[in-house]
């Protein structure tokens, strides 16, 4: 068949989705900002040992409350304890937080949905109305009182926030297995006898992947700014080991004489929630099909 | 319209009645003994054990759950075990400045929100619109506490402009509205932020409409268009998610109150966990949980209101 030289231009030209989806990601600048401060914040907490001016936990009497000087760049607070030092290592236990609920939430709200997804009945009813009772409470107020319940450590706060996160997760799989369970392919492997496990992981999640990713990266931000609300009512980690949430709350009661300890910590806070909300909004508008070619 | 709501609110009653039932039960959890919250530490076993046949603990579990249930059903929450009063007089107390705080911070991320999504929506990819997504982004990330913070070493300890902490009596109008703008407006702003997000968003998926390009062709003024045809299909998704919104900040309130210093339950709520006070915390989060349930109830009878197709399904 003879192809005419403005269809061959075209054949030429067309890109694979991956590389679609690359190019419209570099297009957004906000995508591409978020990205960029996330992997700075990711870089700093990674590498705290070894950027942090000096370590966390040392205090020096005679420059209690100190202002920005050659030697505290964000001064100092009550105990004399460098902020710029505390606020790169409090980095390491927000991003640990964040990362490690949402994973564990993801999997544990995932599984929820896909089994009450694709087996329906009763099995659905039960896990779906049980989820729609765990979202009857604030998510706030459901992990004070999970954390309450287990107390205020690293894993237990990792797993209050988590059991904040899954029933999202849940409701979000198990919406989209309604439509993925009727495919020609999942038919298929019903039909040659394929196990559910198999089915589930090996046809179905593949195609939930994307949908669940976009959710997490959006939802990293909100874990970390649980994690603050805990660490600021004094359910976090707890002291002296830095968290950001641990600063801004003993900085309130010194906001008059040193407002920097809570606007500096709360800036990090801020910074790291809305670098996850842009890249999250970036690949949502990626995999959004109404924004294909916008 | 009617049988619509006897059907929500009927529908409402057994999901109430199971996150009560969760209430209870992580209650239950929380660790420590409340006996030995009340009377200390070194307090003697028999006193423990007598305090703890006076609070009914010793009873089977079965039987403390249907205590509980018949207690609320009489408005009954309980004493405090650390202060000894009825948790009901302490809650009617502090109720009040919560729902003020929570509906202030709702009306006026509505009175701001959507003429912002408007705006926005309309005036696509313009100085406004960059603008409003700057602000709503900030908006949805910014942690309550942290926004409460700012404004309160701005406006009240630089400015001197509002007190820095507490609130004022219903009694005394002005020093009450005054206590509370900065609270409500940390709320409000949040609020804001979502609200204005949903309604950009939604109008610009209703402007790529057929009704839309018609009302358009026929030569229908711009202002006609949005208000008549645009903005009340658009309302539809910003009164259902105003609900979820709603519900996502009685979780802020608690965090504003903290910063504040604010009676409410948030207040009641962490230092009840704080002195492991289980009656007083056990009370609050039912409270909560009904508050939720009627927002939840109220959105959809709204959005029923708004859209009759609902009623029919």
């Amino acid at each position: 068949m003879k192809i005419s030289e403005g269809e061959e231009d075209v054949m030429a030209k067309e890109i694979s989705e991956s590389q679609r989806m690359w190019l419209t990601f570099w297009r957004n600048k906000t995508a591409l900002a978020g990205g960029g401060i996330a992997i700075l914040v990711i870089f700093v907490a990674i590498f705290a040992p070894y950027i942090s001016p000096m370590d966390p936990l040392e205090q020096d009497s005679y420059a209690r409350l100190a202002g920005s000087s050659s030697k505290h760049w964000l001064g100092t607070d009550d105990f004399g304890r460098d902020i710029l030092s505390r606020i790169i290592w409090g980095s390491r236990i927000s991003l640990i937080i964040g990362f490690s609920s949402v994973l564990l939430g993801m999997v544990m709200g995932t599984a929820m949905g896909m089994i009450a997804g694709y087996y329906g009945g009763r099995a659905e009813s039960i896990i779906m109305r049980s989820i729609d009772v765990l979202m009857c409470f604030p998510d706030l107020i459901l992990a004070i009182a999970i954390t309450a319940a287990l107390g205020s450590n690293l894993l237990n706060l990792i797993i209050s926030i988590a059991i904040v996160m899954a029933p999202r997760f849940a409701r979000l799989s198990h919406g989209s297995i309604l439509s993925l369970r009727e495919r020609e392919y999942v038919i298929a492997a019903q039909a040659i006898g394929a196990k559910v496990p198999r089915i589930l992981f090996r046809h179905i999640f593949p195609n939930l992947f994307g949908e669940i990713l976009v959710a997490g990266t959006l939802w990293v931000g909100e874990a970390i700014r649980l994690e603050a609300n805990l660490a600021f009512i004094g359910l976090g980690v707890q002291p002296p080991t830095p968290t950001w949430g641990n600063m801004i709350r003993e900085g309130v009661d010194v906001l008059i004489n040193a407002p920097g300890i809570s606007v500096y910590s709360g800036l990090s806070i801020l910074i790291t929630i809305l670098s996850f909300n842009m890249l999250g909004d970036g690949i949502r508008d990626i995999t959004d099909p109404r924004l294909r070619g916008a | 319209m009617f049988n619509y709501a006897v059907r929500r609110i009927l529908q409402s009653i057994p999901i109430l009645l199971i996150v009560l039932s969760l209430v209870f039960v992580v209650v239950r959890v929380l660790p420590g003994d409340p006996a030995v919250a009340a009377l200390g530490d070194y307090a003697s076993k028999e006193a423990v054990q007598a305090l703890r046949e006076k609070m009914g603990l010793n009873a089977p579990l079965w039987l403390q759950y249907l205590r509980f249930l018949r207690n609320l059903c009489h408005g009954d929450l309980g004493t405090s075990i650390i202060t000894g009063y009825p948790v009901a007089s302490q809650v009617l107390r502090v109720l009040p400045h919560t729902l003020e705080l929570t509906v202030c911070a709702i009306i006026l991320g509505y009175l701001l929100g959507i003429p912002l999504g408007i705006s926005a929506a309309v005036r696509r990819n313009s100085g406004v619109d960059y603008f409003n997504r700057i602000f709503s982004l900030l908006g949805l990330s910014v942690p309550a506490f942290y926004l409460g913070i700012l404004l309160m070493l701005v406006l009240s300890i630089k400015l001197k402009l509002f007190p820095v902490v507490g609130a004022g009596e219903f009694t005394d109008l002005s020093k009450n509205l005054r206590h509370l703008f900065l609270p409500a407006l940390t709320l409000g702003l949040i609020m804001t932020a979502y609200i204005t997000r949903m309604t950009r968003s939604s109008i610009l998926n209703i402007l790529r409409e057929d009704y839309v390009r018609t009302a358009h062709s026929k030569g229908i003024s711009e202002k006609v268009v949005l208000y008549k045809h645009v903005l009340r299909n658009a309302l539809i998704p910003i009164v259902a998610l105003g609900g979820v919104y709603a519900v996502v900040l009685i979780g802020s309130s608690v965090m504003v109150e903290i910063v504040f210093s604010r009676p409410g339950l948030g207040s009641l709520m962490v230092g009840a966990i704080k002195q492991r006070d289980y009656t007083t915390l056990q009370s609050v989060m039912v409270i909560y949980v009904v508050i939720v349930v009627v927002i939840n109830l109220l959105t959809d009878l709204i959005y029923g209101f708004i859209d009759p197709r609902i009623q029919y399904k």
